[in-house]
């Protein structure tokens, strides 16, 4: 059960119950995409606003479990006002440190840290990532 | 009915302890299938129809002799019996053969919400190509009745496509008084038995099915085979869906002939190793008796129900369930961060929508936590179950769900 308790960590739980940043925003300035994992009903649209190479905004909202829905509002807080490179290389180090990859341990994760419990379970790799896949898509549209 | 099962089923001594509720997807797999999918490999790995020597000749027996098996399983005649990749398949090959040929614009196919979305898309997508209509049965309480299809049935109904067993409501249709009122119409019937034929007697003949389909992995069996049966005269007016190999029976530069059913529909090498598979399952469950299984899990799910109904913030949602389907979710607990705690207690459940999107919208829930029981599981996995649970809602009650 320690895996567990890990897993559903108070900062993760804290972020399920109050996602900061929810709610999306009908705004030009703003790059919107939605992702879904069908075989779950993982559904998150994330919401990205930049400005001088600067990411001034993140949005994000859906449905799914726990795991997926906060770690939405995690990214959001970790990521804001970061230029887009540096938010780039921490989600690309927090999708690798998730699906059990190398990844760069200098690289200052923040919140994100707490999803490390995920990596004692494989199955779940998917509802942890969903919404930094969808981050970082908003970046290349 | 007892632990001693599990000592045939070689997952359970390799990688227990496991507690095993999810047969409704995946049957385990016993060591007499295994040994039975090995002999072929072992002994006769050849192709089966083409080589004039002894070991295709053993191994085209062997094939052919598991289609007899499968047939004497549902009271059909051996030419009836196609082997497909599963239900799936099988289900496909109805609509795009049959309903293709058969459908037109302004024709009703009637199906409902509880289906498999592989028993009502290949229907769906078939009547937006011919512009005929998708007609769902009104549900009572969660199920089909007799009543629900009458009152959709009209001059135009086509085809009657419905489940016999739903994969997450757990409820059996009352397939033969609907087949009879679907005759009295002409309308053909399509069962998909996907969820009946591992747990009770099919038989085709006094059902007056016109096509019925399963797969073989939940009947113990091999993964990668189906069973598809159709009457015959529906049967030979079909075209084949696929043209090639085995198949034809005289080829021209611009022109081809091919077998008759069940043949024409078995294109290339056909899933030898898994049909023999297969049949050697559909033994093994003839020999413990199909009633005694259904007793035996149903027995089961009492236990599991009336337990769970003892504990605060668990939802059952078929509590009335006719098999071994429990279909239920913890309150404020989405169901795949409650599958994890089952996961490291050793026990598979399914966590999802269950391939029945349909239904979720008729729960009005997004996903649901399904524990299924099969003849392998004792009083032993409920007990644990029942335990797990317990600890789950505890264990998200204190974390803060």
């Amino acid at each position: 059960m320690d895996k567990l308790k890990n897993l559903y960590r108070q900062i993760i739980m804290d972020h399920y119950k109050n996602p900061r940043n929810k709610g999306l925003k009908d705004d030009e300035g703003y790059v919107t995409d939605h992702m879904k994992n069908p075989s779950c009903g993982d559904d998150i649209t994330v919401q990205s606003k930049v400005e001088d190479g600067v990411i001034k905004d993140i949005r994000h909202d859906g449905t799914g479990c726990s795991i997926c829905c906060s770690s939405a509002s995690v990214l959001s807080e970790t990521l804001k006002n970061r230029p887009v490179d540096e938010a780039l290389s921490i989600s690309e180090q927090y999708v690798n440190m998730i699906t059990n990859q190398p990844f760069d341990e200098s690289v200052e994760l923040e919140d994100a840290w707490a999803y490390q419990g995920i990596r004692d379970f494989p199955a779940r790799t998917k509802c942890a990532t969903i919404a930094w896949l969808a981050f970082d898509n908003t970046l290349k549209k | 009915m007892n632990a001693s099962l599990q000592a045939d089923f070689p997952v359970y001594s390799k990688r227990g302890p496991l507690t095993y509720l999810d047969s409704a997807a995946s049957a385990l797999t016993p060591q007499v299938v295994i040994d039975a999918i090995s002999d072929y490999y072992i002994n006769r790995p050849v192709n089966v129809h083409r080589g004039v020597y002894r070991l295709s000749h053993e191994a085209t027996n062997d094939y052919e002799r598991a289609r007899q098996t499968v047939a004497d399983f549902i009271n059909a005649r051996f030419e009836e019996v196609i082997f497909t990749r599963g239900a799936s398949s099988a289900l496909n090959l109805v609509a795009q053969s049959y309903g293709a040929n058969h459908i037109n614009a302004g024709d009703e196919i009637i199906v409902s919400e509880l289906e498999h979305h592989s028993s009502v898309l290949p229907w769906q997508q078939l009547a937006r190509q011919k512009g005929a209509k998708l007609v769902y049965v009104p549900l009572e309480k969660g199920r089909i009745t007799l009543e629900g299809v009458t009152s959709v049935m009209t001059a135009r109904t086509k085809v009657i496509a419905l489940t016999h067993v739903s994969n997450v409501m757990g409820t059996i249709t009352p397939i033969k008084p609907i087949i009879e009122a679907a005759k009295a119409h002409s309308i053909i019937t399509v069962i998909d038995a996907a969820q009946s034929a591992p747990h009770m007697s099919l038989d085709v003949k006094a059902l007056d099915a016109d096509f019925l389909a399963f797969s073989g992995h939940k009947v113990l069996g091999p993964t990668g085979v189906g069973v598809l049966y159709g009457k015959y005269d529906l049967l030979e007016m079909m075209p084949p869906l696929e043209w090639g190999g085995d198949m034809i029976d005289v080829v021209e530069k611009h022109t081809a002939t091919h077998k008759n059913p069940p043949f024409k529909f078995e294109t290339g090498t056909p899933p030898i190793a898994q049909a023999i598979g297969l049949a050697r399952a559909l033994d093994y469950l003839q020999a413990l008796g199909l009633d005694t299984i259904h007793r035996h899990e149903v027995t089961l799910k009492d236990q599991a129900i009336a337990a769970m109904q003892d504990i605060e913030g668990v939802t059952v949602y078929n509590a009335d369930t006719d098999t071994g389907i429990i279909t239920f979710n913890l309150d404020r607990v989405h169901p795949h961060d409650a599958v994890s705690f089952f996961d490291e207690k050793n026990i598979a459940l399914r966590a999802g929508h269950h391939c029945a999107q349909l239904l979720m919208h008729y729960l009005e829930v997004p996903a649901t936590l399904r524990a299924s029981f099969y003849l392998y599981n004792t009083e032993a996995d409920v007990s644990h179950f029942i335990n797990a649970l317990k600890e789950a809602r505890q264990f998200f009650t204190e974390v803060g769900f």
